[in-house]
């Protein structure tokens, strides 16, 4: 797995790689958590992820929760496969605000 | 099925409680995602088949490769690292009777695992929800019915998204609508999150209903394995019996039988 940050519009755009699990959670998460706590809404793009387990979306959950709490907002975009499946398995989907591609992203 | 896509495979498995043999010269191989229904009647070997795959119980003979290691040959380390690959969720919830259900929940990810107290609530709120036990969380396991324990054991057993599954008589003693809601979750455990699942069994539109392949096992043997076409078409008595419901039926030996009733007389 690997996980970069970059600048999109106003948002800050985590973009993760191969598989989120148990043993890499922890870095996804001290990085989302640095971008909320920077006030910074957040893109997180599933395009190229393969794989993420139930620590991976507790992650995105919990970074949710903080930042609807600092009316911020987190973004799923780009889920396919087996991540859009556990975002559905898990009802997520109806939690999260997900979309197809960075072109639907509002400024 | 070559090697490289069986997930677990287990060869010429034989086993033993002391000096009674319960499996004899098993052969099969699990793929990564599939799911296998093991079926017999009581005291077929199903259990002990499924106790040596968990490396709960040493072989008499052959080996058992779990993504090509054999867990019969690891140390106790190895199998521990291997065991959480592994989720097992028994009959009876096996649920510590001291903790309420969210504290057995989250045990497995305490004890293996550095994430975050705040991760390891929401992961545990997440399986609870998808058991469909979102509000017995604070309650203890006495607090909870058979088929509420089997959903908790179950959510216990998934909590680290292990590769696979191994679900002890999953539907036993579950009223029909919730036997058909766990079969359903079966599946879109496999469908999510490509878990292969072995499943012990009585109930066959359970078996037929969520099976890739069933293996059925008389005696310690297995006596076929297959699709649920294939076991559906099988013409073997033992496999029929089992489909049809029949009782076994045992040829007597009368002499055997009157020394048994009068032995030490």
């Amino acid at each position: 797995m690997s996980f970069d940050c970059s600048d999109y519009k106003q948002y800050k755009r985590l973009h993760l790689s191969g598989e989120v699990d148990l043993h890499n959670s922890p870095d996804v998460r001290r990085c989302l958590l640095d971008i909320l706590n920077r006030k910074k809404s957040v893109i997180v793009d599933f395009s190229d992820l393969t794989y993420i387990d139930s620590s991976g979306m507790a992650t995105l959950v919990e970074g949710l929760n903080i930042a609807n709490k600092m009316n911020l907002t987190l973004t799923i975009v780009g889920a396919k496969d087996a991540p859009l499946q556990v975002l559905q398995l898990t009802r997520l989907n109806q939690v999260f605000h997900i979309v197809e591609s960075l072109e639907d992203i509002e400024e | 099925m070559s090697d490289s896509q069986a997930l677990i495979k287990v060869n010429n498995l034989s086993s033993a409680y002391g000096e009674r043999k319960v499996l004899f010269d098993i052969d099969l191989e699990v793929k990564q995602g599939e799911i296998l229904v093991v079926m017999g009647g009581s005291g077929s070997g199903k259990s002990t088949l499924l106790r040596n795959m968990l490396g709960l119980m040493m072989p008499s003979q052959g080996e058992i490769l779990f993504n090509g290691k054999d867990i019969c040959k690891v140390n106790q380390a190895e199998l521990a690292k291997l065991r959480q690959s592994m989720g097992v969720a028994f009959q009876g919830g096996a649920l510590l009777s001291s903790l309420s259900v969210g504290d057995n929940i989250k045990l497995p990810l305490r004890q293996h695992t550095d994430l975050d107290e705040k991760t390891i609530s929401i992961m545990a709120r997440l399986k609870l929800e998808l058991m469909n036990l979102a509000e017995y969380e604070d309650l203890m396991p006495s607090e909870l019915s058979g088929g509420m324990l089997k959903r908790a054991g179950l959510a216990r057993a998934v909590i680290m998204d292990p590769k696979i599954l191994f679900f002890d008589e999953p539907s036993a003693g579950l009223d029909p609508v919730t036997s058909v809601e766990l079969d359903q979750l079966i599946l879109d455990l496999r469908e999510a999150m490509n878990m292969t699942i072995i499943v012990v069994t009585h109930e066959l539109e359970s078996a037929f209903k969520i099976a890739d392949r069933i293996a059925v096992l008389f005696d310690g043997k297995l006596v076929t394995i297959g699709s649920v076409e294939h076991i559906k078409a099988c013409s073997d008595e033992r496999v029929v019996n089992l489909i049809n419901r029949k009782p076994r039926i045992n040829p007597l030996d009368a002499d055997k039988y009157l020394s048994r009733l009068t032995k030490g007389s």
